[in-house]
């Protein structure tokens, strides 16, 4: 079985955005785990206050929710907001009205990949190239990850990031073979299922 | 007794189901349920039974008389809304054309039904099960006759604040002998504190201190201050209340007030209490110059005799020899027909807020902090300064709703904070011409002329940023911001981040319930919300009372309020608690618990279970007594007696038991496939 | 004290020392630890941007291995703060919800495995340092102590933030690193920056973005005159280290702010070798901080209480909490 042929299904996910009755609002409150609480935002702004990279978003989290009442959605998945945002929690743990802030920007994330929305190329290529080590080896692979991260999205800074991995080597920091865990086999058993299970909320 | 007693005479039975506009009828199908209770409860003893729009208006109510003398009815059930709010409609109309009033029972098909569902077969189906409990229970209802008890005419007061001290006076001027707990040495709480007052911009004192010094000075008022409420026993009308009156080292009859003791204390401390920590007083002081009463409290803790058993300058200088160190707290028995609880609120402790740096930052303020700052009697004498007491600020931060409308702290809007915040943007314009941001979610100014008072703040130049603040840090990110304290926040209008430096931030903290709120509760037999207020009877319409009768509620200690709100409430309060001591006596609902001695074993089991310590046990014939006045009724003693030897007037084992029988009497109809 | 522990794939590599320096730590305070056999990754922050279901059935895997594990202890312990929070997540998000406890076991079940939500507790080595070994048991290991040595401690975000799962720290204002590193001799700043993000994964996206959040933890670190900052997430020290001499290019600035695991510096006041530390294999050069362990400049006199003079105006400071170290 071959581990990327397997895992391409994901890109071929329905364009869920066509399908009759779409309600981004909704699909986001089922697929995002626990109570995201969405509807009880008050647009106080304290996300947008406190977010560290939030000056450099194209919307303040608070914003999007605006957004996502008045059934915007083409803007709101192709703001570079969700993939800007650095998993602080800040806002999540200041929100008043306990909004699941953090974890409705991963939601948000992973429709934009699966309408291809995603506007934020480095970002969604970062975690796709990320999340496809994991597939192949049960690990993350730091080397690979960077290099071929660097190699095609940072090509400004790559001497810099080439002298940053060199450096890592030199000291043991880096592996430059990825390590595989002994039951891959189930691994991919579960995440096959999760991802039939995701496509199907 | 009522469990011996069959039902008087062949029931004939009224079933009434109100429609309540379409409160009810809009979910249950009324008509179905009247016709339904004619043609199957009549077994039972139903005679008629009808539908109305409103049961509660005076023609329904008399339908219900006209049918009583008409067709010899001797039971009625209305199926309406909670007995809680026209029980006593109902059993009026009963008695009006003759009947026992106890003959009368309600279903509450509203709250119970029709409110909580939007499934109209389900909730036709349950109406009828509620019908045919009440029908089955009002079988055994049996007549009986109101408890009447008389009214003490002497009224506590707990809490000396402005609503305290408004019933206080109410109650007072009528004639009527008030006692007026205060548990700080003067009474004016919160309001005393106060600089300015919105939207008038009163002086807070100045309209204070009149009416302290009328409460201090009035005949009729026994003025308690320095002490608390130990212990309530009793009921309406005859409370035994046990004040403790704490030792003040200072005999009230010969101190005269002239402060020369306060002068000549050697020891000055933080004031954590009046000065909230910003002021200093004596080891031996009056929390402010108009303190009532003007004798003086003594710090134990403080006062370097009490440590090293030196000093006593006071008593030195003391002309009257009122000081006495050996003074012991002293304790006050007084009886007493209504109780008032006006014993307000605390402040949000801002060092739960890190992200806002109270505590961290010196010129980052509370509220209350920045009251006593800008009071002429504070710490700088009415000058606005930084926390150095010397500079004047430059440019100010105000942030609404500190610790309010926030789940991870206080869920509920504090009410007055917008107006505080308003205020305080204008006395920092008035008094400095710093350039002032106020930092809210909303702004809410809804009482008369609040918005008005928004509209002159803006014109005098206030920024407002909407945006609740995310935190505030002394750490610069550029030149502009060194040295400063930065307020970041998101302007949500403006749809940016933005960082503000300021010299100066003052947090308007939210109202919370005292500390104690929850003990005190316990203590006089009432209840609070999960928030931590007392509860009201009821919220709209009964605002000033409780669920206990006797015990009235006002000011802050039922929720969040402004002064005139806290004022009207002190004035209802005493009004409702004149009206009882004008009635002289006062008919209680004669749901009782009583003891079948013959049946009693004596094993004790309901001894300590009593909330109201009603129930006393009978050494000589080894059985238990309840009394009858101190009951209330609740029942708990009935379901607890292993030998079924207690019972309880109006909720006998028969009535209950018939009326869950009712409930569960299979009526549906198999659907039609 | 027995306890399972998760090392996650930093620790693997690019945090080695701070495994290596861990294990001397466990091994000096006597605490048993074994790691989960054959977990996976916890898919750090990118799974969850990718697929929700997914990110979380990989961590129920590990969850569910060392629920398998488990023998005489139900305490699974991760350094690496992403580790530490997934885990917890995942755990209370299947407590919480019990849909979403069903949809997580759906895919457990594919590969056989099934885990029952609150089975096992998750917990950071820094929690069970403090709570249950405890400062004095630290104090008593402590040889040679860092005095001279001014840290500050930088929490970074997920070993405090969210506020799930009974989390052991206050998400805004935690104090225990702080209290540790008192405990070990040095010299503690309050470091006001301590709970800011370290950039995360900005690094990866926009550098931009990402220097800028490095420079707001470094230069008040400089400004503070900080020796060292003191971290316990691999990610924090990679990002403050690693690209801190590009931050400098990027800004035309020289700060130089080293950054050291909290096990390192524990094993330092325990005796250990920096080489045993892994100490020496950080970008930004540690030495020159490390030399002034043990030379105690002048004595520095503990600020007495200052007694208020009749001429100074100040206003008091609100009372704070004992562990508080701020204030001016």
């Amino acid at each position: 079985m071959s581990v990327s042929a397997e895992f391409n299904n994901k890109q071929s996910y329905t364009k869920i955005k066509d399908l009759p009755g779409f309600n981004l609002i909704e699909l986001v409150e089922a697929r995002t785990p626990g109570d995201s609480r969405l509807e009880m935002c008050i647009q106080c702004g304290s996300c947008g206050g406190s977010c560290p990279s939030g000056k450099d978003m194209d919307h303040s989290p608070r914003q999007l929710f605006a957004m996502l009442r008045a059934g915007i959605v083409d803007e709101v998945l192709e703001s570079n907001a969700p993939w800007y945002c650095v998993s602080c929690y800040k806002c999540y743990v200041r929100c008043p009205q306990e909004v699941k802030i953090t974890d409705i920007m991963y939601t948000l994330k992973t429709i934009a990949i699966s309408t291809g929305k995603f506007k934020v190329n480095e970002a969604k290529d970062f975690s796709e190239t990320f999340t496809g080590y994991v597939e192949k080896y049960g690990r993350s692979f730091e080397f690979g990850l960077s290099t071929r991260h660097s190699l095609r999205h940072l090509p400004m800074t790559v001497s810099g990031t080439i002298g940053l991995g060199l450096g890592l080597i030199k000291t043991g920091r880096l592996d430059i073979t990825p390590h595989k865990i002994k039951n891959i086999d189930q691994l991919q058993k579960i995440l096959n299922r999760a991802y039939e299970l995701e496509a199907q909320r | 007794m009522a469990n011996s007693k069959t039902p008087s005479g062949k029931p004939r039975i009224g079933v009434y189901v109100c429609h309540c506009g379409t409160n009810i009828a809009g979910v249950v199908d009324v008509e179905d349920v009247a016709n339904w209770s004619a043609e199957e409860l009549k077994d039972i003893g139903v005679v008629l039974s009808r539908d109305n729009k409103f049961m509660c208006s005076s023609q329904g109510q008399e339908l219900i008389e006209s049918d009583i003398k008409e067709f010899g009815l001797n039971r009625v059930v209305v199926a309406a809304c909670s007995p809680h709010l026209h029980e006593k409609t109902f059993r009026g109309a009963c008695e009006r054309a003759g009947m026992n009033p106890f003959f009368c029972e309600m279903a509450s098909i509203r709250e119970q039904v029709s409110w909580v569902t939007k499934d109209k077969k389900k909730a036709t189906e349950k109406s009828k099960s509620m019908v045919a409990g009440a029908v089955n229970r009002v079988v055994y209802h049996e007549a009986l006759e109101p408890i009447k008890v008389p009214i003490n005419p002497t009224t506590l007061i707990v809490g000396g604040g402005i609503a305290g001290i408004q019933a206080a006076l109410e109650i007072a001027n009528t004639g009527h002998e008030v006692y007026l707990v205060e548990r700080e040495p003067s009474i004016g709480g919160h309001m005393a504190q106060f600089d300015k007052t919105f939207p008038t911009l009163d002086c807070s004192a100045c309209i204070l201190t009149p009416r302290m010094s009328e409460v201090g000075m009035h005949p009729n008022i026994n003025l308690l201050t320095w002490s608390e409420v130990e212990n309530v026993d009793g009921f309406v009308g005859n409370f035994d209340v046990t004040i403790r009156k704490k030792s003040r080292c200072v005999i009230e009859e010969d101190c005269t007030g002239c402060g020369i003791c306060v002068q000549k204390c050697p020891i000055t401390v933080i004031d954590d209490e009046f000065g909230v920590g910003i002021g200093t007083r004596k080891a031996i002081y009056t929390p402010f110059d108009q303190a009532i009463p003007n004798y003086p409290v003594l710090d134990k803790e403080n006062c370097t005799y009490f440590i090293k058993g030196t000093c006593r300058a006071c008593e030195k200088f003391c002309a009257t020899n009122a000081i006495d160190f050996e003074q012991q707290d002293e304790i006050i028995n007084v009886t007493v027909g209504n109780i008032i609880l006006a014993t307000g609120y605390d402040l949000f402790d801002a060092r739960k807020m890190p992200n806002y740096g109270y505590g961290r930052y010196p010129n980052v303020f509370t509220s209350m902090e920045f009251e006593r700052l800008c009071n002429a009697a504070g710490p700088t004498n009415g000058e606005i300064v930084l926390r150095d007491g010397v500079t004047a600020p430059k440019s100010v931060a105000i942030v609404h709703c500190v610790g309010s409308r926030d789940k991870n702290h206080n869920n509920y809007c504090s009410a007055i904070c917008c107006m505080q915040s308003l205020k305080f943007a204008h006395i920092v314009y008035e008094r400095t011409g710093a350039e002032i941001h106020n930092f809210y979610i909303d702004i809410r100014t809804t009482a008369k002329n609040y918005d008005e008072f928004y509209q002159r703040v803006l014109d005098e130049g206030t920024l407002f940023v909407r945006g609740k603040v995310a935190e505030i840090t002394d750490v610069p990110q550029n030149e502009a911001e060194e040295g400063k304290l930065i307020v970041q926040a998101e302007d949500t209008l403006a749809g940016l981040q933005r960082r503000i430096p300021v010299d100066m931030v003052i947090l308007s903290v939210g109202l919370e319930p005292k500390g104690d709120s929850d003990e005190v509760a316990h203590q006089f037999g009432i209840s609070c919300s999960s928030n931590g207020w007392f509860t009201e009877k009821h919220p709209k319409l009964d605002p000033v009372s409780t669920m206990t009768e006797g015990i009235f509620i006002a000011g802050c200690a039922t929720g969040p309020k402004d002064i005139p709100a806290s004022v009207s409430q002190g004035s209802a309060a005493a009004a409702r608690v004149i009206s009882y001591i004008e009635m002289g006596e006062l008919e209680l609902e004669p749901v009782r618990a009583s003891v079948i001695e013959e049946i009693c074993s004596g094993c004790k089991i309901c001894n300590d279970l009593c909330p109201y310590n009603a129930i006393i046990f009978i050494e000589d014939k080894q059985v238990t007594e309840i009394n009858e006045a101190l009951c209330q009724g609740c029942g708990t003693c009935v379901a607890a007696c292993p030998a079924g030897a207690i019972v309880g007037t109006g909720f006998s084992n028969e009535q209950i038991l018939a009326q869950i029988e009712g409930l569960m009497m299979d009526f549906s109809v198999p659907e039609v496939v | 004290m027995k306890y399972l522990f998760y090392p996650g794939c930093s620790m693997q590599r690019s945090a080695k020392p701070y495994l290596d320096s861990l294990k001397l730590v466990e091994k000096t305070l006597g605490l048993e630890s074994v790691d989960v056999e054959d977990w996976n990754c916890c898919g750090a922050t990118e799974f969850s941007s990718v697929n929700r279901t997914a990110s979380h059935a990989i961590v129920g895997r590990n969850l569910a291995l060392a629920q398998e594990q488990a023998s005489g202890t139900d305490e699974l312990v991760a350094a690496c703060s992403a580790c530490y929070l997934n885990l917890s997540k995942t755990d209370h998000f299947m407590r919480e919800d019990a849909d979403f406890n069903a949809l997580v076991n759906d895919a457990l079940s594919a590969g056989g495995l099934e885990y029952e939500p609150g089975s096992v507790k998750v917990r950071h080595s820094l929690d069970i340092i403090v709570n249950n070994v405890g400062y004095d048991a630290v104090k008593e290991k402590v040889t040679k102590p860092l005095s001279g040595l001014r840290v500050g401690a930088y929490y970074g975000c997920m070993i405090v933030r969210p506020d799930v799962n009974e989390r052991f720290s206050n998400p805004e204002e935690p104090y225990e690193l702080e209290d540790l590193l008192e405990v070990l001799g040095a010299e503690v700043v309050d470091f006001k920056m301590k709970t800011q993000c370290c950039s995360g994964h900005m690094t990866q996206i926009s550098s931009e973005v990402a220097y800028d959040m490095i420079k707001q933890i470094v230069k008040p670190a400089v400004e503070e005159e900080i020796d060292v900052l003191v971290t316990l997430c691999p990610m924090c020290q990679l990002n403050i280290d690693a690209f801190q001499n590009e931050m400098n290019k990027h800004f035309g600035t020289n700060y130089e702010v080293p950054i050291l695991y909290f096990s390192q510096l524990m094993g330092l006041a325990f005796g250990y070798t920096e080489k045993e530390l892994g100490i020496g294999k950080e970008f930004v050069n540690v030495s020159p901080a490390l030399a002034k362990i043990g030379k105690t400049t002048e004595e520095v006199p503990t600020p007495k209480k200052k007694k208020k003079s009749k001429s100074d105006p100040s206003l008091p400071m609100p009372k704070m909490p004992i562990h508080y170290r701020g204030g001016s």
